[in-house]
């Protein structure tokens, strides 16, 4: 589904892409796990080329991302991405937020769009906020429609960077349920996350990842009982509370 | 005084319609309006040029802005006087001459308004929607310049109590907007310089104080409901 190929990038002199090779299977989930600034978000960013790469390629479904002749709207209008911020349209309501893609993209009528917006709105569990506009919702409330505005698309492919990481935390688990209900249903999916539990029960496979490189791979059982180098052994280590709970 | 209102009162709002073409006031305050409304437009395309990647784009635009705004409004009145029927081949008449010379004067300023108002939406909107498929196009049309638009409102209120003020520049083309057809009520009057004068003070800052009180609500309106910015965690 996703082939990198000796991917490189740069800010100015900083190597943020240290030569990424790897191979992502139609129907896995990944996680990507790092400590911060370890390149983790401009390695899924690059997926749909909200960043560009210096050098090295990328293919999805067998078709080279960047090359000329790619149609970069509808090549992205097939991919859902989740954002940190939610980054939803303050000025559109929660249904229109869902409906605006598939009306201008997929040529639906309003009541189609509508129809559509409303059922994939229930699924994560906010149908009844349709109406409402997304400053009004809780953070876990507009996570999920941020999920449902790029599920309408119906994209064989979701990335999340960071889903979680601006939730307080009573909400992180509303979000986490819906995108595994999506692993379930055997979508592709690729998740930047901190969230060990969800990767240990979620992932197919966990990529550790340090100064721009992807150090470890392997199952979550691997990763997290058997890691194979000491920096993983560290962060594993580092990320579990100090108080002896995890 | 009641006098002076009872026998010019009509020709300070009107000019010489219906008789003649339309003046005074209503002309000041059409000229104005037509004025700020073909100005936007055109802020909004001088911004994007400015904003756009391609500096063959971005820089022309970048230094026509920069002369405009750093010449005086009477100077482009002049230009807009000499260089237009040059340019046309006709002469062209005090109204049309005006408002080119105002429409280019406050596409200038209000490119810079506008340039400001889409830069500080935050760059995830844009994001979202070009991750979503959205075209530049449709992004621009339908995320970022509603947004920004509606931040702007006060300050497009202001920028049309300047023009409003500046369209008195036209006395020196002979435009009989307001203030032209004052000084014409007072040479025929001769004796009354500070009632004729002081009505027309007190018209502009009657119709201006009014516009800035109606910018001032807005902006408190848009203070008390912001658009929700995503929280951040920081």
């Amino acid at each position: 589904m996703i082939e990198f190929h000796d991917v490189n990038k740069f800010y100015g002199k900083y190597h943020a892409l240290v030569g990424i090779t790897e191979t992502i299977e139609r129907g896995e989930v990944v996680v990507i796990c790092g400590p911060s600034g370890s390149g983790k978000s401009t390695l899924i960013r690059t997926i749909n080329r909200l960043e560009e790469i210096d050098s090295g390629r990328i293919l999805v479904e067998g078709r080279d991302i960047h090359a000329p002749e790619i149609d970069l709207d509808r090549f992205r209008s097939g991919i859902g991405f989740v954002f940190q911020q939610f980054n939803l349209f303050p000025h559109l309501t929660v249904l229109d937020n869902c409906t605006l893609a598939p009306i201008h993209l997929r040529g639906l009528s309003p009541a189609e769009a509508r129809e559509r917006a409303l059922a994939v709105l229930d699924r994560v569990g906010v149908a009844d906020k349709a109406s409402v506009f997304p400053a009004t919702l809780s953070g876990g409330q507009q996570q999920r429609v941020a999920i449902a505005r790029a599920l309408v698309m119906e994209p064989p492919l979701m990335l999340f960077d960071e889903p979680t990481s601006s939730l307080d935390p009573e909400m992180v688990g509303e979000v986490l349920l819906v995108i595994r209900n999506l692993a379930h249903q055997g979508m592709t999916l690729v998740c930047v996350t901190h969230e060990m539990g969800f990767a240990r029960e979620v992932a197919d496979r966990v990529l550790f990842m340090d100064r721009g490189a992807i150090l470890e791979r392997g199952s979550p059982q691997e990763f997290f009982d058997h890691p194979q180098q000491a920096r993983t052994r560290k962060f594993l280590a580092d990320i579990r509370s100090p108080f002896g709970r995890e | 005084m009641i006098d002076l209102l009872k026998t010019y009162g009509l020709y300070f709002l009107v000019g010489q319609f219906p008789q003649g073409p339309l003046g005074g006031l209503a002309l000041t305050i059409l000229l104005g309006l037509a004025a700020l409304l073909l100005a936007l437009p055109l802020g909004i395309l001088l911004a994007l040029a400015r904003l756009s990647r391609r500096r063959l784009l971005r820089w022309p635009v970048t230094a026509v802005i920069y002369v405009v705004r750093g010449t005086p409004l009477l100077m482009v009145i002049f230009w807009a006087y000499f260089f237009l029927p040059v340019l046309t081949g006709q002469k062209t008449g005090q109204v049309t001459t005006m408002l080119a010379a105002l429409v280019l004067f406050n596409g200038a300023y209000l490119a810079e308004v506008v340039r400001a108002g889409i830069q500080g939406i935050p760059r995830g909107q844009t994001e979202a929607a070009r991750s979503l498929g959205l075209g530049y196009a449709l992004t621009l049309r339908r995320i970022v310049l509603p947004q920004a638009l509606r931040n702007m409102l006060p300050s497009l209120v202001n920028q049309f109590v300047t023009t409003l003020k500046e369209t008195s520049l036209g006395y020196i083309i002979g435009l009989q907007e307001v203030a032209f057809i004052a000084s014409q009520v007072n040479s025929q009057v001769l004796v009354h310089p500070v009632a004729v004068y002081g009505t027309l003070a007190l018209t502009f800052f009657a119709l201006c104080f009014g516009l800035s009180r109606v910018a001032y609500a807005l902006e408190k309106r848009l203070a008390r409901r912001p658009l929700e910015l995503p929280v951040l965690l920081s």
